[in-house]
């Protein structure tokens, strides 16, 4: 089937068999290896990407499903040259080990931090009605869908928290 | 993955009648319960109809003062709605619980309704299983049961259904609209919806195949402290072992209403009239908390792993109205 969609600012035209996983189509036909593949069934986050600015597993979703939108991978977030302010806090903070969660952890920890902004609560949110605040609660609980098998857990909070500035 | 065909339809009668002209074709929505199935060889769908783009992707208030909910809203958008958030906070409440951030970025509500067991049996492909292959056997009866039900089960399936959205919704006493592949609609109460495994574990709902769901309606919101609370194995991003939708409605010290469905428990979310009868007029203290576990567990039956869910339900209870007591 023929797909067109926007990976990282670049439009992309392929053709793909429709059992072919979003994550697929990014590492295996685009050479995106930025997003790693863990578990392959939704159960470790390893694999989040940004469509249309939300975060969503890769894995659990076919790429034609995403004709005409714009996924954003890690490698679209930021390089060597242009590190975004949540790579930079990562590094500073050792926000990983082997890193092989953190583009993922990367990923949905901006959409994270987009979603709180937005006023969108969370398991952890005492007042529904109210904006959630920035707490490590908050966040631990938000960053639930994002393992990390080597636990630099504390670590990627303290990341998170200082790009919220809180 | 076994190959399919793939087609996007464009309105819900389109996608209904492209159902019913292509036998065994499935609807694949947020696609988060679809494809981890179809990749296990579980779900083998020669043709998959994808409906995210045929609208219902709304949330409006009803002429009754109720909401009607879009098949195709996200669990995150239905979650963060404002109207939700202040008039059936249960239902956000469980919402949340469920899944992850980016799941719930997916999960439609539809796809959420109908989402399959996570049996383990069910998943592995290979051992006996009458809801994966009718007629195989059920391993789990027997074999390792811990996340299975305590109630409702049937001597061929002991799996629980495991939304937290639809335990909320069924305390809401929710109901589900639908179309069919001849345009035809009608509307279900969410009481009526699942079925019990009975000796059809496969039949999970009383939907017709390429039935579509449209939507899903809530009455006008009803007046009480509303909480969801849900055990579990860790404390984000694991299923229920048990989980508790209350609504209750008091007037001075005494419950005047009380809502409740649970998760965790049963092969659909449970209601026990007799266990709310129990609550009302009491003070909703541990005696009255007893009385209606009592009545919730009457028929309940462990099956070895799962024993500890009986004490477990009935401690959650008495915290959930001491909680909703307390409001
Ligand atoms: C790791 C993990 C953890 C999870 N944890 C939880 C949890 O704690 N609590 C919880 O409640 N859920 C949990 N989930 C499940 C998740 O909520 C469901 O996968 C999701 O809600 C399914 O919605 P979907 O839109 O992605 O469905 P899909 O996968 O698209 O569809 C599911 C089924 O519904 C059918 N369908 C979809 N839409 C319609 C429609 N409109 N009409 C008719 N049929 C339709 C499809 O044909 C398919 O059979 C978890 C999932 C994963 C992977
Ligand atoms: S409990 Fe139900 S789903 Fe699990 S093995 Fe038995 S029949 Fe299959
Ligand atoms: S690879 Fe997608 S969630 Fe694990
Ligand atoms: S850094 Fe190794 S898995 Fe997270």
């Amino acid at each position: 089937m023929r797909l067109s969609l926007t990976v990282n600012g670049e439009a992309r035209v392929l053709e793909l068999d429709p059992r072919t996983t979003l994550l697929d189509m990014l590492r295996e036909h685009l050479r995106l290896t930025g997003s790693k593949k863990g578990c392959d069934h939704g159960q470790c986050g390893a694999c989040t990407v940004l469509v249309e600015g939300r975060r969503l597993y890769s894995c659990l979703s076919l790429a034609v499903m995403h004709e005409g939108e714009a996924v954003t991978t890690i490698e679209g977030i930021g390089g060597k040259d242009a590190l975004h302010p949540m790579q930079r806090a990562f590094l500073r903070h050792d926000g990983f080990q082997c890193g092989y969660c953190t583009p993922g952890q990367i990923c949905s920890a901006i959409a994270v931090l987009e979603e709180m902004a937005a006023g969108r609560p969370s398991h952890a949110t005492e007042d529904l009605e109210a904006a959630p605040p920035l707490t490590d609660a908050e966040l631990r609980e938000r960053m639930s869908g994002n393992l990390c098998r080597c636990a630099a857990y504390p670590n990627i909070i303290a990341a998170i928290r200082e790009v919220a500035g809180a | 993955m076994r190959p399919f065909t793939y087609e996007r339809a464009e309105s819900p009668e389109q996608a209904a009648r492209a159902a019913a002209e292509t036998p065994g074709a499935r609807f694949i929505a947020g696609g988060t319960n679809l494809i981890d199935l179809m990749k296990h060889g579980i779900e083998t769908p020669p043709h998959l109809i994808d409906v995210t783009r045929i609208g219902l992707d709304r949330i409006e208030e009803t002429a009754e003062g109720g909401l009607r909910i879009g098949a195709m809203v996200r669990n995150a958008d239905l979650a963060a709605d404002m109207r939700v958030r202040r008039d059936y906070p249960v239902l956000a409440r469980a919402l949340l619980a469920g899944a992850s951030g980016q799941l719930r970025n997916k999960a439609t509500t539809g796809g959420n309704l109908l989402q399959r067991t996570r049996c383990l049996y069910f998943y592995d492909g290979i051992t006996p299983c009458n809801k994966r292959r009718p007629g195989s056997g059920c391993a789990a009866i027997g074999g390792v049961n811990r996340m299975h039900v305590i109630v409702g089960a049937s001597d061929h399936c002991i799996a629980t259904h495991p939304s937290d959205m639809a335990v909320a919704l069924s305390a809401l006493d929710a109901r589900v609209e639908t179309v069919n592949g001849g345009g035809a609609t009608r509307t279900i109460a969410l009481a009526d919806f699942y079925r019990l495994p009975g000796d059809r574990p496969e039949q999970e709902t009383v939907l017709a195949p390429g039935e579509l769901i449209t939507a899903v309606t809530l009455p006008a919101p009803v007046e009480g402290a509303q909480l969801y609370r849900k055990v579990r194995d860790r404390a984000s991003y694991a299923f229920a072992l048990v989980s508790i939708a209350a609504i209750i409605r008091r007037e001075g010290r005494a419950i005047a209403e009380a809502r409740l469905a649970f998760g965790g428990i049963a092969p659909k979310p449970w209601r026990v009239e007799a266990a709310e009868a129990a609550l009302t007029g009491s003070d909703g203290g541990r005696a009255a908390a007893d009385a209606a576990a009592d009545a919730i567990l009457a028929d309940a039956e462990g099956r070895g792993e799962n024993d500890f869910k009986l004490p477990l339900l009935r401690r959650v209870l008495a915290t959930v109205l001491g909680e909703a007591m307390a409001r």
